[in-house]
């Protein structure tokens, strides 16, 4: 079992050992005093981390999270790591992530596409630690490499591929080679984890720049 | 690579003080390549020191998304609303108005095809009358239309899909919009029973037929969808009511969420695979029960 990032803990709630970070609560999860449950039935990276992956993780990284939706993951990432830059491209979902990012002075919003790094390169910072991808868009890697401009060199990319968002017809298993293949272009793969049965038809992944 | 070329950081031409002006910058400016931002900032007196930095960071990335949202909020289906029934006017419009000047065109030409298509070619020739000259003229103006009703499309193909992801990507953004449209909201659409769903998709037509530019209506709107349209007669009543269930779940979490969720748009295929197999199940069943 790799190390959890300082700041994420397992902590008991109700008697059950559950992921937890310490930050305001966002989607009614349960506290513990100042600590809080990181659901992964709710969060694909909570569920890699809980599958044991060595996502690379230390606890004060500077992360850009693309597909940030309305923040659930999100929150708990910025309640543990430094500078986490956010992009989400739907302004509904938004509405939410920015209530989350006003109680994280450290936690950057931002309403961009994340297949345009370009426009948002002016933003955020170069050499980051880590770049969390969760996007339900065709072409996952293609988004994983357009970003990884803004990885350093032993940076990580942790990305949670969903292969009914590349092609609802095909086998999962199938898609996910295919993603890996092209992932490959730039990325060398490091581990992977299927996230089923909580998260269905879902790949995590952890690679770094080649 | 631009590696040669000057990068650009957002606070570069935004003052330290008020972050005026910050909004636009992040939202419009770009550049190809990252730097370390909170360091350049520094060195160049934007921020005392990179926790200064990120503070400031802070208060425009919030403030910028903060004010987008708010404006998307406005932005919305009241203007998909009106777009949508722009396109039906100029669309009926620019026919009635074709079909006048292509009458009078064959009086004063030779045979023209009829509607847009003649308008179009009418639209072409030079005057040599007076008569002429009006007619033409007349000719162009439909064609006009026409053209204003394909941006209009193009418009709401291009907005439906912000204001409602789902719904669009489901029922493509036409339908989309005018299903908004008929229902007097995104809202309004998102609290109305599936039932009513399907019946809304009849009241377009009903409403042209009472008007008096349409026959009666044995069919309402969603039965343009390809799940009810390509399904055979029998089953169209399932397919249609299958496809008003998921509109609906569409239009809620369009409403209440705003994230596209691919597993509805699934859900329904699935559903209409196992409607269309009926077909098949009963020709086999047919013929291996043989004489029954």
């Amino acid at each position: 079992m790799t190390d959890l990032p300082v700041g994420v803990k397992r902590r008991q709630f109700d008697g059950v050992s559950r992921l937890a970070t310490r930050g305001a609560p966002v989607y009614g999860e349960p506290t513990d005093g100042e600590w809080r449950v990181w659901d992964a039935g709710r969060s694909k990276l909570g569920a890699t981390v809980e599958a044991g992956l060595d996502t690379g993780l230390v606890g004060g990284d500077r992360v850009l999270y693309l597909g940030a939706a309305s923040g659930t993951t999100v929150s708990h990432v910025a309640d543990f790591a430094g500078p986490t830059y956010a992009v989400e491209f739907a302004p509904r979902p938004a509405r939410d992530l920015v209530e989350v990012a006003e109680r994280r002075p450290r936690l950057f919003p931002l309403l961009k596409d994340a297949r345009r790094p370009e426009t948002y390169a002016h933003i955020v910072e170069s050499d980051l630690d880590a770049v969390i991808q969760d996007v339900a868009t065709r072409d996952q890697a293609e988004v994983a490499l357009r970003n990884q401009r803004f990885l350093a060199r032993d940076g990580r990319l942790i990305l949670a591929i969903k292969a009914r968002s590349e092609d609802v017809t095909a086998a999962p298993g199938d898609v996910f080679e295919d993603v890996l293949d092209s992932l490959r272009e730039g990325y060398e793969v490091l581990e992977t984890v299927r996230l089923d049965p909580t998260h269905d038809s879902h790949l995590a992944v952890v690679a770094r720049p080649r | 690579m631009t590696d040669g070329a000057a990068r650009f950081g957002w606070f570069e031409s935004v003052p330290p003080d008020g972050l005026e002006g910050a909004r636009d910058v992040i939202e419009n400016e770009s550049t190809e390549l990252p730097e370390d931002w909170p360091t350049r900032a520094v060195e160049s007196d934007f921020a005392a020191d990179e926790s200064d930095y990120y503070n400031k960071l802070h208060s425009a990335t919030t403030a910028t998304m903060r004010a987008a949202v708010r404006e998307a909020g406005r932005a919305d289906d009241r203007q998909l609303t009106h777009s949508v029934r722009a396109i039906d006017d100029a669309e009926r419009v620019a026919n009635e108005v074709a079909e006048r000047a292509v009458e009078w065109g064959e009086s004063l030409f030779e045979d023209l095809p009829a509607g847009l298509t003649g308008a179009r070619a009418m639209a072409d020739r030079e005057p040599t009358s007076s008569a002429e000259e009006r007619a033409i003229s007349l000719a162009r103006r439909a064609a006009g239309l026409a053209d204003e009703a394909d941006a209009l499309r193009a418009h709401v193909e291009r907005t439906a899909p912000s204001v409602a992801p789902n719904l669009a990507e489901m029922a493509g953004p036409v339908l989309a919009a005018r299903l908004i449209a008929l229902a007097g909201g995104l809202e309004s659409l998102a609290k109305k029973p599936s039932g009513t769903v399907q019946v809304i998709g009849a009241e377009d037509a009903l409403f042209a037929h009472l008007a008096g530019r349409a026959p009666s209506p044995k069919h309402g709107v969603i039965y343009t969808h390809e799940a009810v349209r390509g399904t055979r007669l029998e089953d169209r009543g399932s397919a249609a009511r299958a496809l008003a269930g998921k509109l609906s779940i569409a239009a809620r979490v369009d409403h209440y969420a705003g994230d596209l969720r691919p597993s509805i748009h699934e859900d329904l295929r699935d559903r209409v695979v196992s409607i269309r197999a009926r077909a098949d199940d009963e020709a086999a069943g047919e013929s291996a029960e043989g004489g029954e």
